[in-house]
């Protein structure tokens, strides 16, 4: 292995990582503040791809189509949490995964309804779509751009839950939520503020992955489940957890798939390493977070309750 | 009270007389459609629902001079669901033809409760290789390949170039297995490395880098639907297409070249069918589908229309009647021309066809496109056929 190569993947991870935190910083709040188990989060990663390629289509422009992700996630976060996510937020957890994979569907179906079954068109901007050679091997600029803005919202997201108001009483509600509304803070308004931030960061992420994925019905499912595990292990309620977990999760991931099948060949036959190598990686993120969860029941950044 | 015998009887009879009327308009032949409709490769299924149509709609609404009902079910790639479809076709529906039928999991879960049940089973896509060797059946007819068959086309070709260091990548099922032992099968030589992925795997950027460090001659790669979509615009992202050759079956093709367009140009493929195939039929059938449809038909939807065609000109012959000997021999003369070039049957009931290279080049306005460049495997048997006891 070149050292070349370590560096590649690295930024692979890296890649994948910030692209985690996008999708986990909002259902992380969404969890810990309202309690609220909300597995529609990938629908409004689909549709802020969907938007973005709609977008970039009619207009050709990449910023055009950024805007209109953004908006779209977060007004999609709102209109989800008036019309649904607020008359569950007392109700069990079972009532509330009913709910929103019922909303799965239905996002599936609408998608399929407006934009068709088959995947839609979407490419990287002409200005991002060269490579850059790190010694020797070529790596895409647009993932470059992926982690640049990665860590753009990641600093947004510090700067607004450390530095604001609104970023206080988030991190109040996050702690004890009762507390804040009898202090006559208006916390519905609140709540719909922080599933549009949620929204649009998911809006974010699908703008971003379009370009490199493709855009078709179904598509914020597998992702969801790396982003559930990312907020388990980072702790639920807690962005700076989804920030650090959401790194070593893309890390572990990308290390899995690219040296693991390598390193099982040094022990055992080839054929069977060639199998077992990518169901072995693909568990590996799952092993992570039962570890996690073993030595630190409540993740590795818990909110602290009162 | 007293009129009421009369009353009755007369509204018997014009009872009778009604449905008797309906049954003289002639039942319509009912023929039931399979495919995965729903989820991720949801696209396949409905192109080979809409050639299938369009092919009906070619014939005037009719097979064998027969009006036509096609009962249309979603399997949603779930085998079971499959089974519970097909039995309730057969019973409920009393259907004597099932066609479709888009994945190899399905088609083995449904392939035997069908053949049994006496009922026609005209597969147009999945073709796994237990039912083309040892578990052929005289109920069966394929007007696809064999699984192994769609990868030796580029396998040969592999050789052919004399490619020395070629790297295999597939998703890690089945299909994704038999699709790289297939491409071996034809290539002969050791490939430099093999690579399975998650089925359904979105990112592709940590295998592409171990790819790019290994320096291979050409790599093949096998992603259907949505994966391919994947795959090509990462490779080419990474700057590789053009420069390490990538060839394929089933991962650029008709439902996904929209999604892709310029992104796929360059990319190779072993295929049975292209749009861009000369002959009349073909042209007549990418114009109407491209005309009713607005996108290119691809493999899935060529093969559902050579399944309304073979039905059609076996069901002319048997005058519509669905017996089983007549129809089965009627079928297996094969007596229609395939949008594809020569087709005929083997003894095992799958075709001997032709495979192409196709490249995604450009057509006339500079728009990506499928050019046929060679014909790779020309009346090509699957290697399976000698198992199968049926002459």
């Amino acid at each position: 292995m070149t050292l070349s190569l370590f560096l590649i993947q690295l930024l692979n991870g890296l890649q994948l990582g910030v692209l985690l935190f996008m999708l986990s910083a909002g259902l992380t709040l969404v969890f810990g503040i309202m309690n609220f188990v909300n597995l529609a989060h990938g629908c409004m990663y689909m549709m802020g791809a969907y938007f973005a390629a709609t977008a970039l289509a009619a207009s050709g422009s990449f910023i055009v189509a950024a805007v209109v992700a953004v908006l779209g996630g977060g007004l999609l976060g709102i209109v989800i949490e008036r019309l649904m996510a607020q008359h569950l937020y007392m109700r069990d957890h079972l009532d509330q995964v009913l709910a929103t994979f019922g909303l799965i569907l239905f996002f599936n179906e609408l998608a399929r309804w407006i934009w068709g079954a088959s995947p839609v068109f979407m490419s990287v901007p002409p200005a991002l779509s060269g490579t850059v050679s790190i010694l020797g091997v070529t790596y895409p600029m647009y993932r470059f751009f992926i982690i640049l803005v990665g860590l753009l919202c990641a600093v947004g997201c510090w700067l607004l839950i450390s530095r604001t108001r609104v970023g206080m009483l988030i991190r109040a509600g996050s702690v004890n939520p009762t507390m804040v509304s009898a202090l006559g803070v208006n916390i519905g308004l609140l709540n719909a503020l922080i599933f549009s931030l949620g929204g649009a960061l998911a809006g974010v992420a699908g703008l971003m992955s379009g370009p490199i994925l493709s855009v078709q019905p179904g598509m914020g499912e597998p992702v969801l489940i790396l982003v559930m595990i990312v907020i388990v292990i980072g702790g639920i309620g807690s962005i700076q957890g989804a920030f650090y977990a959401a790194l070593m999760v893309g890390l572990i991931d990308t290390a899995g798939r690219a040296f693991l099948p390598m390193l099982l060949r040094e022990f055992i036959d080839r054929s069977i390493a060639q199998a077992a190598g990518p169901a072995i990686a693909s568990m590996l993120t799952c092993i992570f977070m039962a570890t996690v969860l073993a030595l630190r029941p409540r993740g590795l950044f818990p909110v602290k309750n009162g | 009270m007293k009129a009421s015998p009369i009353k009755s009887a007369v509204l018997a009879c014009m009872l009778g007389l009604g449905s008797l009327g309906v049954y003289a308009q002639s039942q319509p032949l009912k023929i039931g459609f399979i495919g995965t409709l729903s989820g991720p490769a949801g696209a396949l299924g409905q192109d080979q629902y809409d050639g299938l149509m369009l092919g009906i709609e070619h014939l005037g609404g009719r097979l064998g001079n027969q009006t036509v009902q096609v009962i249309k079910e979603d399997d949603q790639l779930k085998p079971d669901l499959g089974v519970e479809i097909a039995k309730k076709l057969i019973e409920r529906d009393r259907v004597n033809i099932i066609t479709g039928v888009t994945f190899s999991n399905v088609m083995m879960a449904i392939h035997k409760p069908i053949t049994d049940a006496g009922v026609f089973l005209i597969g147009s896509n999945a073709g796994p290789t237990p039912i083309t060797g040892k578990g052929c059946s005289p109920m069966y007819f394929s007007t696809s390949w064999n699984n192994d068959s769609l990868h030796e086309s580029m396998g040969v070709y592999a050789r052919e170039q004399g490619y020395k260091r070629v790297y295999l990548m597939a998703p890690n099922y089945q299909a994704g297995k038999d699709a790289l032992s297939g491409f071996k099968g034809q290539y002969k030589g050791k490939p430099l490395d093999e690579v399975y992925t998650t089925v359904n795997q979105p990112d592709y950027s940590a295998e592409i880098a171990q790819l790019q460090a290994a320096k291979p001659d050409a790599v093949y790669v096998f992603y259907p639907g949505g994966m391919g979509v994947n795959f090509v615009k990462q490779y080419q992202q990474a700057g590789l297409l053009g420069k390490v050759p990538l060839l394929s079956a089933s991962t650029v093709d008709g439902t996904t070249l929209p999604a892709l367009k310029d992104i796929a140009v360059g990319v190779i493929t072993g295929s049975p069918y292209s749009p861009d195939l000369d002959n009349p039929q073909n042209k007549k059938f990418v114009e109407d589908f491209r005309k009713k449809y607005n996108r290119v038909p691809s493999l899935y939807a060529a093969q559902s229309y050579d399944a309304a065609m073979l039905l059609n000109s076996a069901l002319l012959k048997t005058s519509g009647k669905i017996d089983r000997e007549p129809l089965r021999a009627a079928l297996k003369q094969a007596d229609f021309r395939s949008v594809a070039g020569p087709f005929r049957f083997n003894n095992n009931q799958f075709p001997i066809r032709n495979f192409y290279r196709v490249d995604v080049g450009r057509d006339g306005s500079g728009q990506a496109a499928f050019v046929t460049r060679t014909t790779v495997l020309k009346d090509h048997p699957d290697p399976h056929a000698s198992q199968c006891p049926m002459k």
